[in-house]
């Protein structure tokens, strides 16, 4: 049986569902840990500065590749609560086409009262590794159009 | 009648209520804050005097005729004289206002720097100090062919000073030296550095960015040539500051900035500068904020700086020992001489994800390298978790953090 691809909104349904379980902030931030850990590990050939989003206090690197007409992302963060919501938005973003990626509304980290995590504070890494998910997957769009 | 300086009674809970901010609640718990190092609170008095100023007398100073201008001139005026007092300058007029610190060490680099020095000649700075008294020496150092040098720091976040007498020379121009670390709270031993400077021939600019607050500043006996204070570390407005300089410096340094109220007289052949300390204020001053600050001086001085001193060494003394109870938990900068400022990692654990996890518990402290760098990298780590105390702080907020910071561990490890 073919495992059937969640859609980009039915995935952030997913996760909004999982956190309605959770009463207060440190269950939520508990899982969010703990996805962090489970984060698997990027290989440390991509570590360098090339694939680094700048934030001013925690380090997220990011690699992304094309697979068929599907964008692939793999991340990692020196910070587990950082890790922990860069492995959800690996999780709603990776292999979908970059279309998708480009119109996907991420309202799920609002909902789930992650706001905070995306606002525009120098300290936050997150903002600038949604932007380059979404950047990297407006040149793979281009790519993509140029083939066809 | 006999005035004391040292106030006997200290009552914080007095002093919380003048904070109006301190009774707000973060994420549905009591605040607790302890980023005072970044920025102070503001008292009441200090917010009536912005809206005052606002509501009663706001008008541009100095020239105006009206009834207006002279009032927020006589206001902003004073604001200058409670400064004097303040840091027992011996001359009104070598009070320049300033945005801040970050302005007053530029305005000394780009003047006095930028005329001063030539190729070969060294500035000298230290290990600890915050970029704004780093970035400013690289730029004109380029410009000039002068060369920084950097007094080292020790394991304990102490300046080891043997090696500063080693960096002085008859090359030495300017040193430039943090009053107390930002990072790390350690008080440098500023009138040494001061002394053997002048020795060898070279003027010194104290950041008093941290110090100020805190300790008795008293530019006279400390014979700093400049000397730089941010108001709202002192619990004042955001966007002003002071550079004090002493007279005969800064008469003779040019103007840093041209435009308005800078000048004598303007002719197309040639402009002459205005007397200090306006040759160094162009344009319409921050005159809301100015006077504001002098309420911020007059709350310090009701309270007397010993006593609140006293209060937050205290402070410092209790959240030291309670820090050292929780696992995994590492005292960074174990100086001596410290003001209130307790840093700490927790090995294994990311400042970053601390701070989140304090925040959620209502308790605001600062995590990073609280822009020094390179003293973070001589320490061998990306950051710390930072609280800084105020006057108006007590042991029990204390307590919270500590059994945040318990808890916090606790969901990361």
């Amino acid at each position: 049986m073919s495992q059937e691809v969640k859609s980009i909104a039915e995935t952030e349904e997913e996760i909004v569902e999982e956190f309605s379980l959770f009463d207060s902030w440190d269950e939520k931030y508990e899982y969010i840990i703990d996805m962090g850990k489970k984060l698997k590990p990027l290989d440390d050939v991509f570590k360098k500065d090339e694939n680094k989003i700048k934030g001013c206090q925690s380090t997220v690197w990011m690699v992304s590749e094309l697979q068929g007409d599907k964008v692939i992302y793999k991340a990692e963060s020196d910070a587990v609560i950082v890790k922990g919501l860069v492995s959800m938005l690996i999780r709603v973003l990776s292999n979908h086409t970059p279309q998708e990626i480009i119109e996907a509304k991420l309202d799920f980290v609002d909902r789930i009262g992650m706001k905070q995590h995306l606002a525009q504070t120098r300290s936050n890494g997150l903002l600038s590794m949604v932007k380059q998910m979404k950047l990297d997957a407006t040149v793979y769009l281009a790519q993509l159009s140029t083939k066809n | 009648m006999i005035e004391t300086l040292e106030h006997t009674t200290f009552d914080v809970k007095e002093i919380r209520q003048q904070f109006p901010v301190l009774n707000r609640l973060v994420k549905g718990k009591p605040l607790v804050y302890f980023d005072n190092a970044a920025t102070a609170q503001k008292p009441k008095v200090v917010i009536d005097a912005l809206t005052e100023y606002y509501e009663k007398y706001n008008a541009n100073i100095h020239r105006g005729i009206h009834s207006l201008a002279e009032e927020a001139t006589a206001a902003y005026e004073a604001t200058r004289d409670t400064v004097q007092q303040f840091i027992n300058a011996q001359h009104r007029e070598e009070i320049i206002f300033t945005r801040g610190v970050t302005e007053s060490i530029n305005l000394v680099a780009y003047t006095y720097g930028r005329t001063n020095l030539k190729s070969g000649d060294e500035i000298i700075i230290s290990g600890m100090e915050h970029h704004s008294n780093i970035v400013p020496w690289q730029l004109i150092a380029e410009m000039t062919g002068a060369k920084l040098r950097v007094i080292p720091v020790d394991d304990n976040g102490e300046l080891i000073m043997e090696e500063y007498y080693k960096l002085l020379s008859e090359k030495t121009k300017i040193v430039s030296i943090v009053h107390a670390s930002n990072s790390l709270g350690t008080i440098n031993p500023v009138k040494e550095i001061i002394d053997s400077a002048h020795k060898a021939g070279a003027v010194v600019l104290v950041d008093g960015a941290q110090s100020t607050v805190h300790l008795d500043i008293d530019v006279q006996e400390l014979d700093c040539d400049f000397f730089a204070i941010s108001s709202h570390k002192v619990y004042g407005p955001t966007g002003i500051g002071v550079l004090y300089g002493k007279k005969h410096l800064l008469e003779a340094m040019p103007p840093f900035m041209g435009g308005g109220e800078m000048i004598k007289d303007v002719s197309f052949e040639k402009t002459t500068w205005n007397d200090l300390p306006y040759k160094f204020e162009a344009g319409t001053p921050n005159i809301a904020d100015t006077v504001a600050l002098k309420a911020a001086i007059d709350f310090i001085n009701s309270i007397g700086k010993i006593a609140a001193r006293k209060h937050e060494d205290a402070l410092l003394q209790y959240a030291t020992e309670q820090l050292e109870t929780v696992d995994a938990v590492r005292l960074i900068g174990r100086a001596k001489h410290k003001v209130s400022v307790a840093s700490f990692v927790v090995e294994g654990v990311h400042p970053q994800d601390l701070g989140i996890l304090l925040d959620n518990q209502g308790v605001a402290v600062r995590t990073g390298h609280h822009c020094t760098q390179p003293l973070m990298n001589r320490l061998g780590i990306p950051g710390t978790t930072r609280a800084s105390f105020a006057m108006y702080n007590t042991k029990e907020e204390i307590n919270v953090m500590i059994a945040a910071l318990n808890k916090a561990i606790r969901l990361l490890k």
